[in-house]
């Protein structure tokens, strides 16, 4: 159940106090302040809210690619706001799955390749990379597109790849920025089915930013954030503060 | 090596400029090889010359000659093993253009005092045999296709007049750098054809017991003809051969200069590519780093891919320059070798990848200091 009360602190994602400034010029600019939320395993969560309003930068700081002003996150036990940078990365490799509005395939590589990005990082040996890969590809549908590069594929279908290396490493959960905001509405459908099976079947775990609200229709709960405070929570099971 | 097959396909993302960098480089390798052979046909002789092997010249100029009586005085000197002597010629063979050295040499001791230089005895002997006999280097045999029993005409410049000569030995070098340019014939027969200066030679060459020794005996040799009419400057073979090279100019700072000129401009052409190929990949970037590569991994793959374009075109270039050589003297013999050694092409091919390294570091660092959240935002 997702929680933005504060309580719940054996949930998988705990986020607490968190604040987030910038500077610009002579400016401090407020992006998110004293945030809270739980999300438990298991969960599909929708981020709504207008442009500005700090969306991308709670995915961000969720994903641990930036760091906040104040507060703590603690995903599956560790607290990662403290983390060092290169601590930061290798927990990445291990925890998130990144899915982004503009795919972010490598153009040189094939959708094998791309899926296989991944996997480079831990020990796994060729074949049982292979295996992964596959598997991935699989997942998602495109086991005959794997040696097609980006350019030779669909925007939808290049969307799947990025999937597919989103959970090839079988992260703890998925970050997904405006995953179907680069595409038509029935490959946006294609792709939302995709991301509802992957926690419906496999039991992922799913954050996602969204400015279609049919598409946050989609997830089990849909938070909304405005001037960087989360100022209602809608959906089946959510308890607000 | 998993990562092999990506740093590939980054370098081929933009064929053209990869070939044209990667030429960069084999053009410049090409030309610094070039320039190798070139200062090695002007000092290979100094990096050859004979440890134990000393020259002594008149102490006014090498043009001005020495009495052949010095030559039993020289024997007497404690520590001298060996010596002998011989005289500049300068004849032209048919044209100005076709010049080769040319030297009156002792016969009797020549050969033994130059061992490396390989010479067959019956060949040796049929020279000692014939007055007008003459022993050539291989290379010059070469260029103007002599065989043994060719006769040979040579018009003397200071000594006007035709002179002939009958080939009959070749010699060969032991090492690639030996001069094998080189035309001998008997010292006796140009001392009683020439009007004047009789009884004087060009040059010693001597052999000591000891190289420890080698600058208490010029110090003797030296004092033994002080307030001569004919003074004597000795030196040991290699600062012979370096005095020798100076009056050509100062070919070492040529080379290095030229050459620093070639490798700064491809550092900047390199460095301005790599940077580009950065820009370029921002956003690739940032989602390795998002997925999970550090930013250890982002440095070493751009100088990964920098120093692959320097290893393939060093590689090219070094490969060029020593087919270049192989083929041939393009002066027709006037440089007395032209040859690239292994070390050079393994100098060369280095000096490559450091430029390599160098040219990559700042794009590298730069990809290196990437944020992701930064990054991301500009795609």
């Amino acid at each position: 159940m997702v929680r933005v009360d504060g309580n719940g602190n054996s949930s998988l994602i705990c986020v607490r106090g968190l604040d987030k400034k910038y500077q610009r010029g002579s400016e401090e600019i407020h992006v998110l302040q004293g945030l809270n939320l739980n999300v438990e395993k298991g969960e599909f969560v929708a981020f709504m809210g207008p442009s500005g309003s700090g969306k991308t930068t709670l995915l961000n700081l969720l994903g641990g690619v930036d760091v906040p002003t104040r507060g703590s996150i603690t995903v599956a036990g560790d607290e990662i706001t403290h983390m060092s940078r290169s601590k930061l990365t290798e927990w990445r490799a291990r925890h998130v799955g990144f899915v982004f509005q503009v795919f972010n395939l490598i153009p040189v590589l094939t959708a094998y390749q791309n899926v296989e990005l991944p996997l480079l990082l831990t020990k796994l040996n060729k074949a049982e990379r292979k295996t992964h890969v596959e598997t991935a590809l699989g997942v998602v549908g495109l086991t005959d597109r794997m040696h097609h590069y980006p350019r030779q594929l669909s925007g939808g279908q290049e969307q799947r790849v990025a999937i597919a290396r989103a959970i090839v490493s079988d992260p703890t959960f998925l970050l997904c920025d405006e995953p179907t905001g680069d595409l038509d509405r029935k490959s946006a459908d294609e792709i939302m089915n995709l991301i509802e099976r992957l926690v419906a079947e496999y039991g992922k775990t799913v954050l996602m930013v969204t400015h279609d609200p049919l598409v946050a229709k989609r997830a089990h709960t849909t938070l909304h954030l405005e001037k960087g405070a989360l100022v209602e929570a809608a959906g089946k099971e959510v308890a607000a503060s | 090596m998993k990562f092999l097959p990506f740093i590939f396909a980054n370098l081929f993302r933009k064929k053209i400029r990869t070939v044209l960098t990667v030429g960069s480089f084999a053009v410049a390798l090409f030309l610094f090889g070039l320039l190798f052979v070139v200062r090695g046909a002007f000092t290979g002789g100094v990096d050859i010359a004979g440890a134990d092997r000393l020259v002594t010249i008149n102490r006014t100029s090498i043009i001005q000659p020495l009495p052949l009586s010095y030559r039993d005085r020289l024997l007497k000197i404690p520590g001298v093993k060996q010596v002998t002597f011989a005289n500049w010629f300068g004849g032209v063979y048919q044209d100005e253009r076709n010049f080769f050295p040319q030297f009156a040499v002792d016969t009797d001791t020549m050969h033994q005092m130059f061992p490396e230089l390989l010479i067959s005895d019956d060949q040796w002997r049929a020279f000692v045999a014939d007055r007008e006999g003459a022993v050539v280097g291989e290379n010059t045999a070469k260029r103007f296709g002599w065989k043994i029993g060719d006769r040979i005409p040579i018009r003397g410049t200071f000594i006007p007049g035709i002179w002939e000569f009958n080939v009959r030995a070749i010699y060969h070098g032991t090492r690639p750098a030996d001069d094998t340019t080189q035309f001998w014939f008997h010292w006796k027969y140009f001392d009683e054809r020439k009007p004047f200066g009789k009884g004087f030679v060009g040059w010693y060459t001597i052999r000591i017991d000891n190289p420890d020794r080698a600058v208490e005996i010029i110090k003797t040799i030296d004092q033994e003809f002080a307030n001569s009419p004919w003074e004597t400057k000795t030196d040991t073979e290699k600062a012979f051969a370096a005095g020798w090279v100076k009056q050509f100019g100062n070919i070492q700072f040529l080379i290095l200069t030229i050459g620093g000129v070639v490798f700064f401009t491809l550092l900047l052409v390199t460095g301005n590519t790599m940077a580009i190929a950065v820009r370029e990949r921002i956003g690739e970037l940032a989602v390795l780093k998002a997925i999970g590569y550090s930013d250890g991994f982002v440095l070493r793959l751009i100088l990964a891919e920098s120093l692959m374009v320097a290893a393939v075109g060093g590689v090219l270039g070094m490969f060029l320059a020593k087919l270049f050589t192989l083929a041939g003297d393009p002066t027709r013999g006037l440089l007395p070798f032209f040859y690239l050694p292994a070390g050079a092409i393994a100098g060369g091919i280095a000096t490559a990848l450091a430029v390599g390294i160098i040219a990559g570091m700042l794009p590298a660092v730069s990809a290196m200091r990437l944020r992701v959240v930064d990054a991301l935002r500009r795609v």
